[in-house]
């Protein structure tokens, strides 16, 4: 038997992970500083992005359904940290990124993204405001050089210092419906005062720490910025300890990758990519034309914004159980109408499921989809996004 | 890492056992552990011939693909239906409940490995 590649008829060796660049894997990948702790609990360790990471445990179909009924602690050290301060931090991130974030209060965060002068998608990032002249932009980890070195230049007219911090910081997300009550007693934050999409400074396990209300799994949770990185072990250590009784496991970059999926959120390099523009994407909501002065982009995605969509981000569900894998063709009645661009078996709705790019016009209220999956055609419904939505 | 002696191995992380010129076929534990949970399978249909070293099945994990090459050429004479329901059986009884297919050997098979000689080759793949 020989592992395969996902959706293609070519075969390689190596697991699928979506959303990294198909590229010679960098020569020794970085470890971030919980990869004893992972060793220990008998991770399967992969190169993700140049980091070596826990791809999953022990059954990531466990992990993914501990973080949707329970919690689940995530290392998410790879992802990138980068510090605007200065009196124009503020303009400076309106000019460079496709969002309003002088418009954000301090201790909030916003989704947003940056695009090249053509709209491109360049990355999607969260961007926390630290202060009144002092942001943190998290990027994913493949892109962090790009958006640092991007946002360094964009910075140039502007009374700011753009800085990349990414390997001072470890990132832990604790994520699921338990989340909060595991947290409460290592943290002097008031967590039920920290809103959806707000940070601040806190205390983790007496670790000064940023304490998110952010995800990427659908559920309720935090993300918690710990510099510097060496700290990251004791404060995984508590977490691990405190949420003991609560169902509280690790979980890998499968498990994350299966939440995201179910949550419909997009993943750069799969449903987001330099050339796809937010609005191709369906998420021209973060760009936002009524702020003040240029930004980059602005005129290609006014145009964008403006002009019919070429393509257009759809869920579907097999109806059978062969998985739907990123790179498959989407056919109606037959004919080729789409691709998708990740897909896998979802714990949740026990089917496979899959988002992909069909043509912008394309009526799929009608017809009879099939997607392509090594010559046989798997018969798929077409569903509105997200496949998953949290009872809140 | 469990490997029955019993069995006979291929370097392709198939496990094979024959009796009254019946073989039964799986993938080894070694095999599923590193694929992850085992969530799809495509086998042969009885009444088909697979032949030795020739891709005749599938197996799907959340994360990858992978083929599975018969380590014995014949006619196939049962598959194993509970996996279309129940795949992850090869995560839980690789050698036991989550045989895939038998088939009636045409031949004897060749080439297949010890317990010995297969879990000396996995040491090499850990």
């Amino acid at each position: 038997m020989t592992e395969g590649e996902d959706g293609n008829a070519t075969h390689v060796t190596t697991p699928i992970l979506s959303g990294v660049p198909m590229s010679e894997p960098a020569s020794v990948p970085r470890a971030t500083a919980l990869r004893e702790i992972h060793e220990k609990a008998g991770a399967t360790l992969v190169d993700f992005a140049g980091w070596l990471m826990p791809l999953r445990y022990g059954s990531e179909t466990a992990e993914h359904r501990a973080v949707r009924e329970a919690a689940g602690l995530f290392d998410l050290s790879h992802m990138g940290e980068i510090r605007l301060s200065g009196p124009q931090a503020a303009e400076a991130l309106d000019h460079a990124l496709v969002g309003h974030l002088s418009k954000v209060k301090v201790g909030r965060a916003r989704y947003t993204m940056i695009t090249d002068a053509d709209g491109g998608v360049l990355d999607d990032l969260i961007v926390y405001r630290l202060g009144e002249h002092e942001y943190l932009v998290v990027a994913n980890a493949a892109n962090a050089p790009v958006v640092s070195a991007a946002l360094a230049e964009r910075a140039g007219g502007f009374d700011v210092e753009v800085s990349d911090e990414s390997a001072d910081y470890a990132l832990i997300a604790i994520q699921g419906p338990r989340a909060v009550e595991i947290l409460a007693p290592l943290t002097d934050a008031d967590l039920d005062a920290i809103r959806y999409y707000a940070g601040y400074e806190h205390t983790v396990a007496g670790q000064p720490v940023l304490l998110a209300r952010t995800g990427y799994t659908g559920e309720d949770g935090f993300e918690i910025f710990v510099r510097p990185a060496a700290e990251a072990p004791r404060v995984w250590e508590a977490l691990m300890a405190a949420g003991a009784d609560h169902g509280l496991v690790p979980a890998g970059l499968s498990a994350r990758d299966t939440l995201r999926m179910e949550a419909g959120m997009p993943l750069y390099g799969q449903e987001l990519t330099a050339e796809l523009t937010p609005f191709d994407a369906g998420l021209g909501r973060v760009v936002k034309f009524d702020k003040d002065g240029d930004f980059v982009g602005r005129a290609a995605l006014e145009k964008a914004s403006r002009t019919a969509r070429a393509r257009r981000l759809i869920g579907l569900v097999g109806r059978g159980r062969r998985p739907l894998r990123g790179g498959q063709e989407v056919q109606r009645d037959g004919v080729t109408v789409g691709t998708i661009t990740s897909g896998a078996p979802s714990p949740t709705l026990g089917r496979p499921i899959a988002m992909a790019y069909v043509d912008g016009d394309l009526d799929t209220a009608t017809g009879a989809f099939t997607v392509d999956v090594r010559g046989r055609g798997e018969a798929v419904d077409v569903v509105e996004l997200p496949f998953y939505q949290r009872q809140s | 890492m469990s490997v029955p002696t019993e069995l006979g191995y291929t370097a392709k992380h198939e496990w094979v056992v024959v009796k009254d010129g019946i073989a039964t076929v799986g993938i080894t534990a070694f095999a599923a552990e590193s694929l992850g949970d085992i969530v799809y399978v495509e086998l042969p249909e009885a009444g088909t011939e697979v032949t030795a070293g020739q891709t005749c099945g599938e197996v799907e994990s959340t994360k990858s693909v992978s083929d599975v090459y018969s380590p014995v050429s014949g006619e196939v004479v049962e598959v194993n239906g509970a996996l279309e329901d129940a795949p992850e059986t090869i995560n839980t009884a690789p050698f036991e409940d989550g045989w895939l297919f038998r088939a009636r050997l045409s031949e004897e098979p060749t080439g297949l490995l010890s317990a010995e000689e297969y879990t000396k080759l996995t040491e090499g793949e850990e």
